[in-house]
């Protein structure tokens, strides 16, 4: 029996290596048809005989993974993650932790089968007594081959279901493991959204209360983002974090068609260059350390992986927790870590506690905000003197020391002075009209003639009106006609171009479609005249991975556009309001997200958060994280969305307002994380594009599945504005949300 | 008799002799020609997908103030007669330019026999419909074509935000022939709820039906 249980495991090895490596890869197909053949007819040949035909064949079996884990590509390193025989998280809570209650659901009868959620345990041995910590575990369950998993793809109420137990985890002051084991997520629109959800879930792990780290195997993109802004993030040997799967990579380099698979020497090469795999993602600090594996990747039966994760597990938590107490302790642990390196103890040598004080979460926090500030910071260029840096940072801290006397000690004092006044003259007036009243009405019986009524003189009616010339859009100097696409629909005339862009603003009279116009109309028409100044231009967007052919592309977008990077941070008013606005532009690349965007958008948060100034997002149009960025694109999610928590935390107003095409990474984190976001009419804002729903979930979207009416209908933006009155909508809402104290809650 | 047994045999012998529908495609506004994007012939398709997104095939370009306009075929056939005349020309709006004859399918057809025999019973308002429930009964008992039903007699009830309606059989008495609508299914106003017909005209229907099918292959085959 025990023979015949070594024969079956030879045989899945040699299942799992062809399923690397390829199906005829150095006679391993050979190998697979001697190992059935004797599984047919084991008893005919004698246990001991089989012994030593099996001794003989697993020697060349060893020999050949040996040579397999040599020459692994990255693109088999993907095959391996996504192998069914690899370990998944309900492997890890079995072997892992020491018991576990599965939250939310179990098997098929869940919420979402994609997303496990469990409260567990974990054990440390020191000396001859263990320690039991409490944990909570929320991951991505892939499965061993079942459907309804969605191969670890959370549906936005996966997510949610994430989000929630995150809660109760702050509520009782444990820590979370993160387990990322997605391919992405499932991107579909229904409420809550994938990509809103998303959002929302970073914008709470920002400022969670407790000690987070995260475990990737498996990390595609926003899906793993979405449970993966942690204090420390490990990351598996043979896994691999992408911002796309090298096939959808390969499909828009290639720009293959709908249905075709790109060639495979495409996406090995885009497997390479997207710089996906563990020592990448660590030579780039987007993960904090690996946990070894076997060579050839660990499988679900490999216990002594589930030891050495284990160990990590309890490590990272550690070292999260004591980074928080004092340095000194952390220090010391860190150095201890190091010599345990090669082999982890199956004892520690002390118990930390892993529930954190008042000042102790403050700390957390800040070591928090602080790592994910200096993610990517590395690849950020900046062209400046060291002259014009040291002017602009003098700068920078006269405007935070004026800003702070101006707002904070004055603006309170005032505050203060002003509430006390409104008190006392309003118990004044208690005790007054007691006296007057009786006069009062005397009076105004005997009087014939009315007191005037005070009238409100509103300025600010008259400061949103007031708008010089109009800035005419160049398109409108075309000589022609062209056709709305409503037109079958509703039949609207054709229209003459120099009225459409012109008088029009670029919206069909007739039914309201509006037609897509240049970022320049928007700085030129929505903001009072001259009132632009726009900083941090010296920020450029760079090719901080080396994909190949990239650069080029690069010199391109800012021949076209004329500019260093898809986003344009500055300085304007609006009817007098003074605000701070980023603006990602579609003529560069698309209005992608990559390093230099991530980094201007944060420090443009940054200014309007020192200035106290409302912060308006304004996207133009963004096609998402830019794949030639890779996972520097992605943590972008992380980055900028803890730098709009922090600016809302403060007392911020902050804005969204999409124009044409917003979709996938920003949209799914610090776009999408704004409690008021706004569409122009004719937008699109979603996920993921009409293709890749249709790849991923197999069924057809309605072409107006991503439209703002659908987008409105679901809650995920709060309202659908007309260009020709963005002005005066922005003018409001600026004054409605912002209140009395609009500059600062 | 509520049709002529004349006039259907006509409609047959016609449909036999052209089992084509042909279909005009004329000019939607004034502008040149400039170019034809098929030839007589060629087979065209009419928008398809689910929510009819993927647009027809290209048949001709229309120009007016330089605004280039690609008209598109609005159902599937073989383009038939292009107007060659018109090409390079000034047309006026409404003007025919290319016929597309579209082979009629076994369904289309049968649809058209029973919109000419039957007396459709049309919805009022839009609402959802449910039998009456003694006519539901009888029908399941014994079937559609079998169930007569009296001047009168409630065939339907017309159901909208909880407020019930019957829906009362008006003329001679007939029998209960087809059925167009589903069970919670919304019903636009003026389209069609049954289909009846006299007793004796029955079998009658029946064998035409059954001689379209034999005749005509069915689309999906």
């Amino acid at each position: 029996m025990e023979i015949f249980r070594y024969l079956t495991d030879l045989i899945n090895r040699v299942h799992y290596l062809q399923d690397i490596k390829g199906q005829d890869w150095r006679g391993a197909q050979y190998l697979l048809e001697e190992l059935l053949k004797l599984k047919e007819r084991p008893y005919e040949i004698g246990e001991k005989k089989l012994e030593e035909i099996l001794k003989g064949l697993a020697s060349r079996l060893e020999l050949l993974e040996e040579r397999a884990a040599q020459e692994l590509t990255p693109y088999e390193i993907v095959k391996i993650t996504r192998n069914p025989q690899r370990f998944t998280l309900l492997d890890i809570l079995d072997n892992v932790y020491d018991s576990y209650t599965e939250l939310g659901g179990e098997g098929e009868i869940n919420i979402d089968p994609a997303v496990v959620c469990a409260r567990a345990m974990i054990s440390r041995r020191v000396g001859n007594k263990v320690y039991m910590h409490q944990v909570i575990v929320i991951g991505h369950e892939k499965g061993h081959g079942e459907e309804y998993r969605t191969g670890g793809s959370a549906k936005p109420w996966g997510n949610e279901k994430a989000l929630r137990y995150m809660r109760v985890a702050e509520t009782e002051g444990i820590p979370i493991h993160f387990y990322v084991f997605t391919p992405g997520a499932y991107p579909i629109e229904d409420y809550p959204g994938a990509a809103q959800q998303i959002a929302r879930n970073l914008y709470f792990m920002a400022k969670l209360k407790v000690p987070t780290v995260a475990f990737i195997s498996e990390g595609g993109s926003g899906g793993a983002e979405a449970i993966a802004l942690a204090d420390m993030r490990l990351m598996a040997s043979r896994g691999y974090y992408s911002v796309i799967s090298p096939e959808g990579a390969a499909a828009i380099e290639g720009k293959v068609k709908e249905g075709q698979r790109p060639p495979r020497e495409l996406i090995e090469f885009c497997a390479r260059q997207l710089r996906i795999t563990a020592e990448d993602n660590l030579r780039f600090g987007t993960i904090d350390r690996i946990v070894p594996e076997p060579p050839l990747g660990a499988r679900r039966n490999d216990y002594q992986f589930f030891k050495r994760l284990r160990y990590e597990m309890i490590r990272a938590t550690d070292e999260v927790v004591l980074r928080t107490k004092s340095l000194r302790a952390f220090r010391s642990y860190a150095l201890r870590r190091q010599k345990e390196e090669a082999s982890p103890p199956e004892e520690f040598d002390l118990y930390i506690r892993w529930d954190l004080s008042e000042i102790e979460i403050e700390k957390l926090l800040e070591i928090r905000s602080k790592k994910y500030r200096a993610l990517s910071s590395w690849a950020v260029q900046e062209k400046k003197s060291s002259l014009k840096s040291y002017l602009e940072k003098t700068h920078d801290l006269g405007s935070r020391v004026y800003h702070d006397v101006r707002y904070g000690v004055l603006k309170q004092g005032q505050k203060m002075i002003q509430r006390f006044m409104e008190e006392l003259s309003g118990e004044g007036a208690v005790i007054l009209k007691q006296v007057t009243e009786p006069l009062k009405v005397a009076y105004d019986l005997l009087a014939v003639k009315r007191r005037p009524r005070v009238r409100i003189v509103s300025s600010e009616e008259q400061a949103i009106e007031e708008m010089g010339e109009l800035y005419v859009s160049p398109l409108a100097l075309e000589d022609r006609t062209v056709t709305c696409p409503n037109a079958e629909k509703y039949g609207c005339p054709d229209l003459w171009v120099p009225d459409l862009y012109g008088e029009f603003c670029g919206v069909c009279p007739n039914c309201g479609y509006h037609f897509p116009l240049e970022y320049e109309w928007y700085l030129r028409n929505i903001f009072d005249a001259g009132s632009v100044k726009e900083f941090n231009q010296d920020i450029a967007s760079g090719n901080p991975l080396g994909f190949e052919g990239y650069e080029k592309r690069l010199a391109q977008a800012r021949r076209r556009s004329g500019r260093d990077s898809g986003i344009i941070t500055f300085q304007a008013r609006i009817g007098g309001i003074a605000l701070v606005a980023a603006m990602l532009i579609a003529d560069f690349r698309q209005g992608t997200v990559g390093v230099a965007e991530g980094e201007k958008f944060i420090r443009a948060c940054d200014r309007a958060r020192v200035m106290k100034r409302p912060f308006l997002a304004f996207i133009h149009t963004t096609g998402g994280i830019r794949i030639h960025e890779g996972t520097l694109g992605v943590v972008q999610m992380p980055r900028c969305t803890m730098a709009v928590r922090e600016y809302i935390d403060a007392g911020g107003l902050y804005l969204v307002v999409y124009d044409n095409n917003s979709y996938a990474g920003p949209v799914a984190s610090f776009l999408g994380c704004s409690p008021y976001q706004f569409a122009i009419r004719s937008t699109r804002i979603g996920f993921a594009g009409p293709r890749v729903i249709r790849e991923t979930t197999g069924e057809d979207i309605p072409p107006d599945y991503h439209s703002a009416e659908n987008a409105l209908r679901r809650g995920h933006i709060q309202g659908i504005w007309d260009r020709r009155e963005l002005r005066k909508k922005l003018y409001q809402a600026l004054l409605t949300m912002g209140g009395k104290n609009l500059y600062y809650r | 008799m509520a049709f002529d047994h004349q006039e259907i045999n006509k409609l047959l012998q016609q449909l036999r002799a052209n089992p084509y529908r042909y279909h005009v495609v004329t000019t939607p506004h004034t502008g040149y020609l400039r170019a034809f994007l098929v030839k007589e012939g060629d087979k065209v398709i009419g928008p398809r997908g689910k929510w009819l997104e993927k647009p027809g095939t290209k048949l001709f370009v229309l120009e007016r103030e330089r605004n280039e306009k690609i008209i598109r075929a609005p159902l599937e056939g073989e383009v038939y007669k292009i107007y060659q005349n018109l090409l390079g020309k000034f047309v006026e709006a409404y003007q025919p330019v290319v016929e597309i004859r579209h082979a009629l399918t076994q369904e289309e057809i049968i649809a058209e026999i029973l919109q000419r025999t039957l007396h459709i019973v049309r919805a009022p308002e839009k609402a959802r419909y449910f039998l009456a429930p003694q006519l539901a009964q009888r029908l399941e008992k014994k079937g559609l074509g079998q169930v007569l039903i009296q001047p009168g007699e409630e065939m339907l009830i017309m159901s909208f935000m909880k407020r019930e309606t019957p829906v009362i059989h008006q003329g001679k008495p007939m029998v209960v022939f087809r059925i167009f609508f589903s069970r919670q299914q919304m019903v636009e106003q003026g389209a069609p709820l049954l289909g009846l017909c006299l007793p004796e005209e029955v079998p009658y229907i029946e064998k035409l039906i059954s001689r379209v099918k034999e005749e005509w292959p069915s689309q999906s085959a």
